[in-house]
């Protein structure tokens, strides 16, 4: 059967089953605790059957899919292993809390795949290695730069691989109503099936699988609420007048004698807190306990939007920051751009095509299918302000629905009735994550539970698939890099495929143990990672393919700086305060990126050119088809064809 | 291929990839960003114009950009003989 045919195939089934599920709640009242375990089983069950069917132990399918992953299916692929917790759950959140400051997520997170198109995608397919480091090691010459770029790797893959692993947590422990911890350890079975059996074959065809439930599940949700609230169902076009809307609720709001009166006594609670916190002879953790309680009351204490006239007020979510605030959108979106282009989970996809060719149009597949997702993400944060405005906010406490209390435990979110009045309003309204805004504005609006069930399904999807990826990508960094080219060239292919396993299953439960401590939010975690991947990886990358001149000696010391840069600015500005131009921590790549170009630059002209061999390599990944291809898989004809 | 031949089809790339780049410089950093601000006067299709580009325009633009490389340099491949003979 053609593979087309196959996904055909699973999506109308995936959708009959959804309505299904719906028509069981309609008619015969199916308990929501019983629908989110149907997803879950359905939805784990189908990534380990795709697991056991695509089983390999040979190393060109274990590695890199066998290479005949058609262009199409590599974008499908691409986009789930990008779209991670971050791009499902905790964007359309950012969106909503910061307004516009919030957009450098959708741009940074699309406008790297130009730079990945254009700069590195096809070069590497051209090089046709297996993983990233390997193309360092050749490159660059010897072990020196292999190394650095398996430390960089497992670094940022891992940092990644703790905010997915937290997401899994996060939706099964609200779900099903597993604990926390438990819940992570759950998810894992269905990722370790399918990297343990099959490597990149089985985890690019679950991928795609997980694509088409991910986009799904972002997409019905909001175009049922445009549909229900416009009569068109094309939020993406819709929410512009979702946007003027929503800035004259918020002057309503803000202006309302309740609203005021409930801000009031939070201001109280915060200045009481401050106070007490202030009191001689208060123990340490005491002291903590009370600023922390007074941080939290400010926020409350804050008008949902703050300007001294009307218009500036409606205008507020929608104004763009100025000088440190466009410093820092500017570094962002720089930050995450070039973050994206120097991944190793996402460049080693495109060594999983069957030619320079199809690299190139994957990547144009790739980010298409993101598009999908990020330019309904603006949308999505537009209608879940819409919601808490209108459904939320002047509702009787008392006929609050259930679930309400099922999302406490969660900690995301809580409703207090400060002022005691019996009606919520926004400043009752208590935010500790605005990771609840795509898992729980469904249940908020009243949308049946059914769609609630396939949100999770499409959260599980999203952050499963890029653990997947990012697990893959550290256990070959060791197994491969580390274990047979350095430390043991004569690893037969069945031991190091058994240490990958292990490995595997080891990254997983210390992911798993890690993410328990609950760090820190979702997005920060992985802006970080987008970071330390952008100071270490870009620039050698970059300037391995377009400038022959770059040397062993400086791309070596060209990563370290690059990578120390961010490491330090990062690890400075979190717990020491340390603050150069006002830089927040999530954009401490835009410190590192141009240091690691620079010192390469520098380094290489200090020291000899590159021998003529290196030379001679760096001229045949410029042109496809120059006898180069270091490992192409000699039946791709065949394959490729077949696969259509 | 000739030299001559490498030489002109690096050429044909490098002007490519710095059209395209200067292209993405501008949609992100300036219209989506530095003149946002100021763009934000103008509506379209309800949206302020200057958060319509960093929500959707920009992304539209980028989407088009790879599709158009993609499609000149595979095309520059066959003009030069070096296309791959898969599919």
């Amino acid at each position: 059967m053609s593979l087309r045919k196959i996904f055909t195939y699973y999506t109308v089934a995936f959708l009959a089953v959804t309505v299904l599920i719906g028509l069981a709640e309609k008619f015969f009242g199916l308990p929501n605790k019983w629908i989110g375990w149907i997803f879950m089983a359905l939805s784990l069950g189908i990534y380990v059957v795709i697991g056991i069917v695509t089983r390999t132990s040979d190393a060109d399918q274990y590695y890199v899919a066998g290479r005949n992953v058609p262009a199409i299916y590599n974008g499908m692929a691409t986009g789930s292993d990008w779209m991670s917790a971050a791009s499902f759950i905790s964007m359309a959140g950012a969106l909503s809390a910061q307004g516009y400051a919030g957009l450098a997520y959708v741009m940074g997170w699309t406008g790297g795949y130009l730079l990945l198109a254009v700069l590195l995608g096809p070069y590497l397919r051209q090089f046709g290695a297996y993983t990233i480091p390997d193309f360092l090691g050749a490159r660059y010459g010897g072990n020196a730069a292999r190394i650095i770029g398996v430390v960089a790797a497992i670094t940022c893959s891992f940092t990644y691989l703790i905010a997915q692993v937290t997401g899994v947590g996060l939706i099964v422990s609200r779900f099903i109503g597993l604990d926390f911890n438990i819940g992570v350890f759950v998810g894992l079975i269905g990722v370790l099936f399918c990297s343990v059996l099959g490597g990149m074959k089985s985890v690019t065809w679950t991928q795609v699988a997980q694509y088409i439930i991910l986009i799904t599940s972002y997409l019905v949700p909001v175009v049922y609420l445009c549909w229900t609230t416009f009569g068109i169902p094309v939020p993406q076009l819709m929410y512009g007048r979702l946007l003027q809307s929503n800035g004259v609720k918020a002057v309503e709001i803000t202006r309302d004698p309740q609203e005021k009166a409930t801000r009031a006594l939070w201001k109280a609670e915060a200045d009481d807190a401050t106070a007490k916190s202030k009191a001689p002879g208060i123990s340490v953790e005491e002291k903590d306990k009370l600023v922390a309680k007074a941080k939290a009351a400010a926020v409350q204490a804050k008008a949902p939007a703050s300007g001294p006239s009307d218009d500036a007020l409606k205008a507020n979510y929608l104004t763009v920051p100025k000088g440190v605030g466009m410093w820092n959108f500017l570094a962002l979106t720089f930050c995450l751009m070039v973050g994206t282009a120097g991944l190793p989970h996402i460049l080693t996809r495109y060594y999983t095509t069957p030619s320079v060719r199809q690299a190139r149009t994957s990547v144009g597949w790739s980010l298409f299918f993101i598009f999908l997702l990020y330019f309904t993400a603006p949308a999505y944060a537009a209608f879940a302000r819409f919601i808490v405005y209108t459904k939320l906010v002047g509702s009787k406490m008392t006929e609050l629905p259930a679930w309400i209390h099922l999302w406490k435990p969660a900690g995301l979110f809580d409703v207090v009735d400060k002022a005691g009045d019996g009606v919520v309003q926004f400043a009752d309204f208590v935010v500790k994550s605005t990771d609840f805004v795509v898992l729980a504005t469904p249940e908020i609006a009243g949308l049946p539970f059914v769609i609630t069930g396939l949100v999770m399904a499409g959260g599980l999807a999203a952050a499963l698939s890029t653990a997947d990826g990012l697990l893959l990508t550290i256990a070959n960094a060791i197994s491969h890099d580390l274990y047979y080219n350095v430390i043991n060239r004569n690893a037969s292919l069945m031991k190091r495929l058994m240490i990958t396993k292990v490995l595997l299953v080891v990254t997983a439960l210390i992911a798993a143990s890690v993410a328990t401590f609950r760090l820190a939010i979702i997005v920060e975690l992985v802006a970080w990672a987008f970071s330390l991947a952008a100071g270490a990886f870009f620039p050698a990358l970059v300037l391995g393919i377009w400038w022959k001149r770059a040397n062993k000696v400086g791309a070596v010391t060209g990563m370290l700086v690059g990578f120390l840069t961010t490491v330090f600015y990062m690890v400075g500005s979190r717990f020491y305060g340390l603050s150069w131009f006002g830089t927040t921590t999530i954009a401490s790549g835009v410190f590192g990126i141009p240091l690691g170009f620079l010192t390469i630059w520098v380094v290489s002209l200090m020291t000899d050119a590159p021998p003529k061999e290196i030379q001679d390599l760096v001229t045949s990944v410029r042109y496809p088809k120059s006898g180069q291809a270091i490992t192409t898989a000699p039946d791709i004809t065949g394959r490729g064809a077949a696969a259509h | 291929m000739t030299d001559e031949k490498r030489a002109e089809y690096w050429r044909y790339n490098l002007r490519l990839t710095i059209v395209l780049l200067a292209i993405w410089f501008v949609v992100t950093f300036l219209i989506s960003s530095l003149w946002a601000g100021s763009l934000n006067a103008y509506s379209f299709l309800g949206f302020p114009l200057g958060y319509y580009m960093a929500a959707q325009g920009s992304l539209a633009i980028f989407v088009v950009e790879i599709v158009v490389y993609a499609k000149l340099m595979n095309a520059k491949d066959l003009e030069f003989g070096i296309r791959e003979g898969d599919e």
